[in-house]
């Protein structure tokens, strides 16, 4: 036996990027735009998609809702009468705390693409991995409540820098919470300069329409890298 | 648990670079912004390894800070620390340089000599 030295140079991330370019190619093929909904457990990304997906106009929106376990968020979304796929993480993918690009290929089949034209992939909640991991969206948007306190920023700079939306929910219950909105606003431009945000409610519904129309102007606006 | 996700992908890297042979080595670089908990990645990585062909394999992990360069004033300095600004004027418009890789750089592998000369006298 012998020890031998080989050079490698390869993004530990290469063969996800890759399968997420040829989700990407299909998803481009079927004429359909991809977002990546991510936010830490319980930030609110189901209750604003309840909200937001209720009235689309003519943008037909669809969900792959992304899981470790159960179907509880699909189920929440079915009175809306839109596709709604469950993947679960647990089922073959090692219970993984993100979805990667082979879960979301995996996952196509069940997707009608022919008819949507915007799928809303909501992320495992966890605000660490599902930020390393394309799985072939168009953009990226993140969902961070004000009940989680104004440093998030500052303490998950990969996330907040891999979005182009921040979606800062639970504003209602500003009052109530210890977070300073002003320092949450300043902590989130000096990580990620230039990030667009909004401010929303799902209990109240209020800015969910700023939110409604983010996503449907995804359809309309040229792909990106 | 972003390390372990990481620990798993550095060994699918390996794997497919080793080909069959035992991996005794694997050479990693990991950028300062890709926030990863180098004694957490090795506690994740022999969590992993375990009964795979990297199984007993070292992690060497090198740091790669971050580095960046001001739109406004031009300066290439290394960044300690988020916010990322520059050390020279302030500002907060800098150009990322490094401290994103994550990459595996290189890998030692344990080699059957004469298995391979019968291979490539074939
Ligand atoms: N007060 C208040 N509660 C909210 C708001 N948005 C969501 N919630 C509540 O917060 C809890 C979590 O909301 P979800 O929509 O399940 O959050 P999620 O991000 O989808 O959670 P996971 O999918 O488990 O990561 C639920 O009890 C919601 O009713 C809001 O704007 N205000
Ligand atoms: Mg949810
Ligand atoms: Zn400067």
């Amino acid at each position: 036996m012998h020890r031998i030295k080989v050079r490698v140079v390869e993004d530990v991330l290469d063969a996800n990027n890759t399968i997420a370019r040829a989700n990407r190619q299909d998803f481009d093929r079927a004429g359909v735009r991809v977002v990546n909904l991510m936010s830490a457990p319980g930030a609110g990304k189901t209750a604003l998609l309840e909200r937001a997906l209720a009235d689309t106009g003519d943008v037909r929106v669809g969900v792959l809702e992304g899981d470790v376990e159960g179907s509880l968020d699909a189920d929440r979304l079915t009175s809306l009468h839109i596709p709604v796929v469950q993947l679960n993480t647990a089922n073959g993918f090692g219970g993984e705390c993100h979805l990667d690009a082979n879960m979301v290929r995996s996952s196509l089949a069940a997707i009608p693409l022919e008819e949507i034209d915007l799928l809303v992939i909501e992320n495992v909640g966890n605000l660490v991995c599902p930020a390393e991991f394309r799985v072939g969206e168009d953009a990226r948007a993140m969902v961070c409540s004000v009940a989680e306190g104004d440093d998030k920023p500052l303490k998950y700079p990969l996330m907040f820098r891999a979005c182009e939306l921040a979606v800062i929910n639970k504003i209602d219950l500003l009052d109530h919470v210890d977070a300073d909105l002003d320092k949450l606003l300043a902590n989130l431009q000096t990580v990620h300069p230039g990030i667009e945000h909004l401010l929303t409610s799902a209990r109240t519904g209020e800015g969910v329409d700023g939110f409604r129309d983010w996503l449907v102007s995804r359809v309309r606006s040229p792909a990106t890298a | 648990m972003h390390e372990l996700s990481i620990a798993q992908a550095i060994i699918d890297v390996a794997t497919r670079h080793a080909e069959g042979r035992r991996v005794l080595r694997v050479e990693v670089q990991v950028g300062h912004l890709r926030q990863v908990v180098p004694d957490s990645l090795q506690f994740a990585f022999a969590l992993v390894v375990q009964g795979t062909a990297l199984d007993g394999a070292e992690l060497a992990i090198t740091h790669v800070p971050a580095a960046g360069r001001c739109r406004e004033c031009g300066a290439e300095r290394v960044m300690e620390s988020f916010p990322l600004s520059c050390g020279a004027c302030g500002s907060f418009d800098v150009e990322v340089l490094a401290g994103e890789e994550l990459l595996v750089e290189a890998l030692e592998l344990e080699e059957d000599l004469l298995e391979k000369s019968r291979v490539s006298s074939t």
